[in-house]
Order: structure tokens, then sequence, then C-alpha cells
């Protein structure tokens, strides 16, 4: 016992010299953290490994999920610099706090809503379809945590669809979520962003939610007021609106404000 | 106005998955007991297994297994995901080991010179599991089946997997307590925040009650 409570003593010491001395020896490396809204995942992935080639000291980690939970981690002390919202009213939400610096945050990207359906099914070709008797399920995010399902409930509302698809519905914890049910069939249909829906090979995109049917999708991004590195975050912003990173968010689907 | 759906969607959920795995568990633990060498511990790891996995990887392989291009999900025609049956089976799955161990220790620990009794007096295995097992070892297996309904009520990653978020039908209190803390209402969450350690508290009241003499 005695022995075993040594050699636990000493792998812990060896870890903490071990993590001591990183710090000392590799100059001033830092390290900043993005809350970023899961539908974009894969653009921010490639951003990420773009930008820390070009600043070998800066190591970027992305935490991704749906916004409003990214929104309640920072509200709750998440140590995130950056935080890249799919909604508006989360970043609205965290500059009433007082948790953002205001003056950095602006309107980067735009996306599409879409209805999605499993690759090979019946594709379903308007909205308003979704209110046929045949169609027994479909993905949302949940409306009050996911931007996307914020939309898509919108969208129902404005097109008078919502009574004959509630009972339908079944709400997703983030976007990404939504994209694998309907991957998998067990959804017949779902409304994800245009951009998470071209990732997959697994889907068909049938229609897109008309113009007007809800709010524009806007992605906003900004630094919070307690980032421990702003200045590297403010150039990682100023990263995320150059021209390179332009095409970056273009292949994947966004359109650039 | 307060939903109190997801109670009764969690209660359903924990009061059937627990009925099932208690007798499941029951005989399954006589099942292993009668076994030895290298079935006996493959029996036992697959048993155990998801007492150990991550929820997720629970939730998908039940995804993959039930879904509709699953095998069972084919083989049967329908699908039992996004359903209310759904919030049973993860339950069930994910709590299950629990039950199973503490009734196979509980059951082991019983004099093995009743069990030989029992077999002079020409008692088949089954009605020695319920006469002579289940009698003996009840405070072991009663506990068990306390932490077996706590851990069901307390499911959530297999679950969000496989049932879904559907208020009202599939949403259970810790999903609640989940969408209403990222969805900023905070209030709500409190709520099923309280309901939730309250029961699980007085489970394991119940538990050890139960187990008094035995531990």
């Amino acid at each position: 016992m005695k022995k075993m409570v040594m050699v636990g003593v000493a792998i812990f010491l060896c870890m903490a010299l071990a993590a001591q001395g990183q710090t000392e020896s590799a100059g001033e490396p830092v390290e900043i953290l993005i809350s970023a809204a899961a539908s974009l995942t894969d653009c921010m992935n490639e951003l990420k490994s773009a930008y820390t080639a070009a600043h070998p000291l800066v190591t970027v980690k992305a935490n991704y999920g749906s916004s409003g939970a990214l929104q309640q981690q920072i509200e709750q002390g998440a140590p995130a610099d950056i935080f890249f919202s799919a909604g508006a009213k989360q970043m609205q939400a965290l500059k009433d706090k007082g948790l953002m610096d205001d003056a950095t945050i602006q309107d980067l990207l735009e996306n599409k809503l879409v209805l999605i359906v499993p690759k090979g099914t019946t594709p379903i070709a308007s909205l308003q379809d979704l209110a046929n008797a045949g169609v027994k399920r479909i993905a949302v995010g949940d409306p009050k945590s996911v931007p996307a399902g914020q939309y898509a409930d919108e969208a129902f509302r404005s097109l008078g669809l919502l009574d004959a698809v509630k009972d339908k519905l079944v709400y997703a914890k983030d976007v990404r979520e939504v994209l694998s049910w309907v991957e998998t069939g067990n959804v017949q249909a779902g409304l994800v962003y245009e951009t998470d829906a071209k990732i997959s090979p697994n889907v068909t995109i049938t229609a897109v939610a008309p113009e007007g049917s809800h709010k524009k999708v806007i992605y906003p991004v900004g630094v919070l007021k307690d980032s421990k590195h702003p200045d590297v975050a403010k150039d990682f912003l100023s990263f995320l609106f150059s021209e390179s990173s332009k095409e970056v968010f273009a292949k994947y689907g966004f359109t650039v404000i | 106005m307060f939903d109190v759906s997801p109670l009764w969607v969690s209660l359903r959920a924990s009061l059937l998955a627990t009925a099932i795995e208690f007798v499941a568990g029951l005989l399954c633990a006589h099942k292993a007991m009668g076994l030895t060498g290298k079935r006996a511990w493959l029996l036992d790891t697959i048993l155990t297994l998801p007492m150990v996995l991550p929820p997720t990887v629970t939730g998908f392989f039940l995804l993959v297994l039930f879904g509709r291009n699953g095998p069972i999900g084919k083989l049967t025609g329908t699908t039992v995901i996004f359903s209310w049956q759904a919030t049973v089976l993860s339950a069930t799955v994910v709590a299950f080991p629990l039950m199973y161990r503490a009734a196979k220790g509980a059951m082991k620990q019983v004099d093995p010179d009743h069990i030989w009794a029992a077999r002079t007096l020409g008692f088949s295995e089954r009605r020695i599991l319920w006469k002579i097992l289940v009698p003996e070892a009840w405070p072991g297996i009663a506990a068990g089946a306390a932490l077996a309904f706590a851990r069901s009520l307390g499911e959530f990653g297999a679950t969000m997997m496989v049932a879904g978020n559907i208020p009202g039908r599939t949403q259970t209190i810790p999903m609640a307590i989940y969408f209403s803390t990222v969805g900023g209402d905070m209030r709500t969450a409190w709520i099923w925040v309280g309901v939730i350690t309250l029961v699980s508290a007085a489970s394991l009241a119940l538990m050890s009650r139960l187990s008094k003499g035995d531990a």
C-alpha cells in the first residue's frame, strides 16, 4: 500500500515537472480556445490547422456544440477566447451580459436552411409536404438552444405548418445530431444548414426553406472580454476575415458577408 | 406553464426497465453461476460491459442494431427508435449490469448445502432459483434492483441517441435538465435537478435499508 502511494506520488511529480518544463522551454506558446457552433466543425478544423501552421507558437483549440450550449458554458465561466455563434440571439445574450468585447463582434457568414432526406428515399419536395401523412418523423434542432432549430421553428410558423408537423418533430441537441439521424434513416426528413448537408454523402437536399420564412442565418463572431490572450484572439479573428479563409468558408458552402 | 411530462416519461421508463432487469438479471445471474471457465468469463463480460462503456457507445450499438437499417429493425420491419419504448430499451441495457452483478454476488453467498439439499429432494434448477436462491439472497437482490432503478432514472447519453428528445413522449428528466440548461431556462433546470436528486437519494436510502444485515 505504502509503495503504491509512493509510486503514485512519483508519477504525479514527474507529470508536474514535465508540464513545468514545457511552459518554460518553448518560448512563449499561447493557447486560445474557440467556442464554435457545431455546423462550423469541418471548416474550423481546416482553418485552425492553417493558422497554427503559420503561427507555430499558437495552439488553437476548438469546442464545438450548439450555440445555446456554448453560450451557457461561457456564462458559467468557460475559458473561451472567441465565440463563433450560428445565431445572433446567443451572441446578443453574451453581449447583454457584458461578456463580449463588443468592438470585436462582426457578422461573418451566412448559411441556408435546407430540407434533407436519407439518400435513396423518396424526396420530399417542399416544407409543405412534411405535413403529408407519409412523413412520420422529422428531426430539427431544439429551438431553445440550437439556432438551426430556431430557424426551423420560425419557418414552420410562418408557413402555417407548425400544427401539422408538431407531433412528428424530434428535437436534437445540435445540428450535427439532426444530420446523423437523417443519415441513418431513423427519421424521414430533417432541417439542417446547407453546409451540413453538403458534407454528408448519405443525404439528399430536396428543398431550401423559402426566403423570408425565417430570419437570415447569420454567424457572428467576436472575442470575449475575459480572454487571456486578446491580441492572439484578435489576430485569429482577422485571419478568419482574410481572403484565404473566405475561400475555405466558401468551399464548405458558406456565404461570406 | 410548467411541463411535468418528463417525470412521467422518466418514471415509466425506469419502472419498466427495472422490472425487466429484475427478471432478466436473476435469470442471467443464475445461468452465469452454473458456468465455469471461458464461457463464464465471456457471458460475464458481455453482460457487464454496458456498465463501463460510455453510454454513447451503448447508444451507438442500440441505434445500429434497432435502427431502421439495422438487423433487428429490418427483421421486425419496424423500429423502436424515437418511440417511448426506446427510453425503456436504453434504460434497461445501461442499468442491467447493476442488477445482474448484485444478484450474482448475493446468490453466490447462499450456503451451497441448501442448494445441494434441494437437489437431493429433486428440485429443478429453476425451482431452486425461485425457492432457495432468491429468498435467501433477497437483501442483496433488492438492493441491486434499487440501484438499477436509480441508474435507469439517470440515463441520458444512450437515451438521447435512440429515443431522441420529444417533449411529452421521450423527453426524460435528465434530458429536460440538459435542454433547459442550454436553452437558458435555469429555473426549470433547478426544479428537475432537485427532483432527480431527491428520488435518487431516496433510492439509495432504500437500498441501504434493504441490504441491512447483508453488508
